[in-house]
């Protein structure tokens, strides 16, 4: 089998088995797992607009966690003042996107890369953070939404069917967006890379100096990689609101934004599927990890107990043993199986005598 | 296939999380007849030191319960979550409570944040809900119970003691979050009611650590005392950097948020002597429940335990007001339980008498004003039965039974 | 005029206490191009090992200056040699090691102080500027400031040691050629790195408490310092920690704490933007 064929087996498999998945979990499984899966689904919009950016782009953004606080806050404010829900759900995709254009030109036709890039994106995050964090008294709205300040925005509306303000979304709804929209994402984001633009952003991330000389402007392209993660980071945010029908600014916080940079690592990066893994292995671990803690003292107990010092230890190893990330590794098994497998079959053919042609 | 030693601890990993994952879930099995009550509180993450002594006495509240023969027959098995101080685990935990292990209680939350975020899931999945912790007052919500104190009921007497002890310019320092802004409010209030002046509010993020600047700037201010309403590790640094500044001795302070989280045994007393603070409970309080209950709780816990917080003992008398609801309504059933509450159910909790004021469902509670010597907490004067004013301003639940939301009380 | 000195003595802690948290990741970063996120980690154990020798007799002094940086400079050197030892090149998973050895320090302390550990308060009372008074153990800062970066200048501009961490630093494998060894070199420099955090940790125990999550308050301004200094290490920790600290403590004192904040981040995003390689990346360029 070549490898294009290979691909596109890969792809099918994907999707068959998402639509599965779409399908037949509110059947089998009770409320509370739906609820816990539509986090992790949205949690992994997140992680692939980080997968893009950095992933593919090579674009070291420490700050995506202001994109998606962006779009929960601008879901969140425009359904306030706006009711219904069309308008408010492309806002909370616009804005960040337009904030990323603003941010990214600063950036990119700034010429500036790597580590610094990262710094500044962090202190945008930060800045946020910090000023919507003092948005508490009654003065600080816009229109009929208060930004609530630390306590956030509770009590958000949910989407509804477009045009029809009554016809909200309910639980198993949100479940059924929320992964129809990871799956869009993640097709969406195969076809991007395969295309033309998806070859280039590669080739400006493994070498910029010679995507330059070839005639491609690599500003341009990142600054356009830049906004589409910030779109699709946005895209979480606004479903994130619904979910959870609050936003408050620990969104913009460093612990939010580190954690996608996490599972990005974890899942591996260079891969799309990795970083859903990697978030969805992370989320899951934390929340076990908290819950069910034990009760009373003993010492043992209360060490296994101990959330950070178990998923601390974890990171670390994982690091140590599994160094390029889940999926990288998982393919290395898979092509060293198949190349035993091969190094099998070959074993046994004789070789052909010598002068008998 | 040849497998070497790398790969081998690979593979090893990978499963030893899958399984101590699986364990984790297969831990979760429940016997099916108890009562089952879940406690949401930060036991990582920085808001921990104000989280675990909660757990603590809810732990010994269930114990205790179980002990004397459980609630309605059954014995009641407590489940603990740990958010770490993400807004998101709080409403996963939420729904999982209120979902899967289908608790006939939670308890929890410990900022307004937190709690404002399982509010709505709680009212959404219909489980009865006890916010433990003091806060800025204002809620409003038929499914859930209030037990800490609010501004009406510490900063109202407070304030008017302060003045007359000490004089009537005061400077406030504050946290810069909710809680922080609207005790700010209230103080201005109380302080122009007594005839006083307010110099400056002053508001800080909760990480920051360099009051220099403010201190030089209360030093310029010259007032009689200073009022503060910080939150939080980082913020003890104030005390420290104003007591290094040799303010101690000049500037007395007075402040609702102090001792909390213990910050009277982590200073030292020449950093925080004189302080006067107003909580409903202490752990010198001098009354035969307490003194029972404080020996109860070194001996589960240790003679060395800290201190037995105001929140700690708010969760116990969240506990214990639930439990009493449940035994008169004789079920678990949550309108049942709430519909008994609201009768103005009360207990003699260590702190004193505590009753469940019905239009509010915040409660009526002792308070006292102590002051900070060598490590201690003195109490110097009571004030019995505060009734939730604040709250009561703007919430009446009797009359109004689907009100939902959380009043911005305007001054 | 009380007040000019007053800002002026306020202004120098601000600009000495950046300076100090952010020495020991400018030599970890600058040397081995490591992204410690467990930074914070390091100041905040260096805290605890103060408070435990005070609490165990020794003098505040000794636990701050010499118990403090030892303690973390063995730990630095043992995380150096069980983690970071195997990824060297590999920045990217760096940064996930630290940060789960951030998260487990953190689970570590809490699991063996737990949540209300008894502090030390700053010695040295305090002394008089006209109408206002102040703490002298600001002074201190500054003064431990200036001696760190001064001997951190020194050992690297004047001994073996240092010509041959700057060698390693500028060339690995050329130092590698000429006889050094760069592991051993880059071993010790994060012991040193680590050291001089907990140092900074220690002095600033006395005015800024210590708790296990302590370390969040740290990492993202050092991290800033240290990005926002470039390459070279005394001269761009100086120079950010000045600027930053300078703008900080200027806001603050002219609106409030919260605005005092966010123009220091600000001040970050134009550094970087008018000089994309930080401050040694344009002026002080042959600095140290």
């Amino acid at each position: 089998m070549n490898v294009r064929a290979l691909n596109f087996v890969g792809l099918a498999i994907v999707g068959i088995f998402g639509l599965a998945f779409l399908v037949l979990t509110p059947r089998f499984l009770d409320l509370d797992a739906v609820l816990e899966l539509t986090v992790y689904m949205i949690m992994a919009i997140l992680a692939l607009s980080l997968a893009l950016v950095w992933g593919y782009g090579g674009i070291l953004c420490f700050g995506q966690s202001a994109f998606f606080g962006l779009g929960a806050y601008t879901y969140a404010i425009a359904m306030f003042n706006v009711g219904e829900s069309t308008i408010p759900f492309m806002m909370a995709m616009a804005v960040p996107a337009a904030f990323a254009a603003l941010l990214g030109y600063f950036i990119f036709y700034g010429r500036i890369s790597d580590v610094y890039l990262g710094v500044i994106t962090l202190t945008v995050t930060l800045i946020l953070f910090n000023s919507i964090n003092s948005t508490a008294g009654p003065e600080f709205h816009i229109g009929a939404a208060k930004l609530g300040g630390f306590n956030g925005i509770p009590g958000i509306p949910s989407l509804n069917i477009p045009g029809d303000k009554n016809a909200q979304i309910d639980l198993e709804g949100m479940f059924y967006l929320s992964t129809a929209a990871l799956l869009a994402t993640y097709f969406g984001l195969r076809l991007l890379l395969a295309s033309r633009f998806g070859r280039i952003i590669v080739g400006i991330r493994e070498n910029e100096r010679r995507a330059e000389l070839l005639g491609y402007d690599p500003r341009a392209y990142k600054l356009a990689t830049f906004t589409i993660g910030a779109a699709l980071a946005g895209l979480a945010g606004c479903l994130f609101a619904n979910w959870g029908s609050f936003v408050s600014p620990t969104i913009f916080g460093l612990a939010q934004s580190a954690q996608i940079i996490i599972w990005v690592i974890v899942g591996g990066r260079g891969t799309l599927i990795g970083p859903i893994i990697g978030c969805i292995g992370i989320q899951w671990l934390s929340a076990s990890l908290g819950a069910n803690q034990p009760a009373g003292s003993g010492s043992w107990a209360s060490l296994l107990s101990n959330a950070p010092l178990i998923l601390g230890a974890i990171l670390i190893a994982f690091v140590l043993l599994v160094p390029k990330g889940l999926l990288p590794t998982l393919g290395d098994w898979g092509q060293a199986l198949l190349r035993q497998r091969a190094r099998e079959a070959v074993a046994g053919v004789e070789p052909l005598p010598v002068g008998k042609e | 296939m040849k497998v070497n030693r790398r790969e081998f601890l690979q593979r090893a990993t990978m499963a030893t999380a899958a399984a101590a994952g699986a364990g984790a879930f297969a831990s979760s099995a429940l016997a099916a007849d108890t009562i089952k009550v879940a406690g949401i509180h930060d036991l990582s993450g920085g808001l921990d030191i104000y989280g675990k002594p909660m757990v603590d006495a809810l732990t010994l509240a269930v114990e205790e319960t179980n002990a004397a023969g459980g609630l309605l027959g059954q014995q009641v098995t407590l489940i603990n979550y740990d958010p770490q101080s993400s807004m998101q685990l709080y409403t996963q935990f939420a729904q999982q409570a209120a979902l899967k292990d289908k608790v006939a209680v939670v308890h929890g939350g410990i900022t307004s944040a937190s709690r404002e975020v399982i509010r709505p899931v709680l009212d959404k999945f219909k489980t009865l809900y006890f916010y433990n912790t003091q806060y800025e007052g204002g809620v409003c919500d038929r499914d859930q119970f209030d037990t800490g104190v609010t501004p009406a009921q510490t900063v109202e007497k407070l304030v008017p003691y302060a003045m007359k002890k000490w004089g009537k310019k005061v400077y406030v320092v504050a946290a810069d979050y909710n809680y922080g802004q609207i005790t700010s409010q209230w103080v201005k209030k109380y302080v122009t009611e007594n005839g006083g002046e307010v110099s400056s509010i002053d508001f800080f993020p909760l990480d920051v650590t360099n009051f220099g600047p403010t201190i030089s700037k209360i030093q310029a201010a010259k007032p009689d005392f200073v009022w503060s309403a910080l939150v939080g590790g980082a913020h003890i640094s104030f005390y420290r950097q104003w007591a290094a500044a040799g303010m101690g001795a000049s500037i007395p302070m007075a402040s609702t948020t102090f001792a909390v989280g213990n910050e009277h045994i982590v200073l030292s007393p020449e950093e925080c002597n004189g302080m006067l603070v107003c909580y409903n409970y202490f752990q010198d309080l001098k009354n035969p429940v307490n003194q029972a209950f404080v020996e109860r709780f070194h001996k589960r816990f240790g003679a060395d335990y800290p201190n037995i917080t105001e929140l700690a003992m708010g969760t116990y008398q969240g506990f214990s007001l639930w439990a009493a609801g449940v035994k008169k309504a004789n079920s678990i059933d949550r309108l049942k339980v709430i519909e008994a509450l609201e009768t103005g159910i009360h207990i003699d909790a260590p702190s004193g008498l505590v009753t469940i004021d019905p239009p509010t469902h915040h409660c009526i509670l002792d308070v006292h004003i102590a002051e900070v010597k060598d490590k201690k907490l003195n109490v110097l004067e009571d004030f019995a039965q505060q009734k939730p004013s604040d709250t009561a301003a703007v919430c009446n639940l009797i009359a109004n039974p689907n009100d939902n939301q959380q009043y911005v009380i305007k001054f | 005029m009380d007040f000019v000195v007053l800002l002026a003595i306020q202004v120098l802690y601000a600009i000495a206490s950046l300076a100090l948290i952010s020495i020991g990741l400018a030599i970890i970063f600058g040397m081995m191009r490591v992204i410690n996120l467990a930074h914070g980690e390091f100041l905040m154990l260096g805290g605890y090992a103060a408070i435990v020798a005070t609490s165990h007799g020794v003098s505040i002094w000794i636990a701050m200056l010499v118990v403090a940086p030892i303690v973390v400079g063995i730990i630095g050197v043992i995380v150096e040699r069980t983690i970071i030892r195997f990824l060297y090149g590999r920045i990217i998973d760096t940064m996930l090691a630290t940060w789960g050895l951030s998260l487990f320090l953190v689970g570590l302390t809490t699991a063996i102080f737990g949540n209300t550990t008894v502090g030390i308060s700053a010695p040295l009372g305090s002394f008089e500027i006209g109408a206002y008074r102040t703490s002298a153990y600001t002074l201190f800062v500054i003064a431990v400031a200036i001696v760190v970066l001064g001997g951190v200048f020194s050992v690297l501009r004047w001994t073996r040691l240092g010509l041959i961490a700057r060698g390693t630093m500028q060339n690995a494998n050329m130092a590698a050629a000429l006889g050094v060894n760069p592991p051993r070199v880059y071993a010790v420099t994060f012991g040193i790195g680590a050291a001089l955090s907990g140092l900074a940790g220690g002095v600033l125990a006395p005015v800024s408490g210590v708790f296990p999550t302590i370390g969040v308050a740290y990492i993202a301004k050092s991290f800033i310092t240290v990005i926002g200094g470039g390459a070279a290490i005394v001269a761009g920790t100086a120079s950010a920690s000045a600027l930053f600290g300078a703008v900080n403590q200027f806001a603050t004192f002219a609106t409030t704490p919260v605005f005092g904040e966010v123009a220091l981040l600000a001040a970050a995003i134009v550094l970087i933007r008018l000089l994309p390689q930080g401050i040694t990346g344009r002026f002080f360029r042959r600095g140290i």
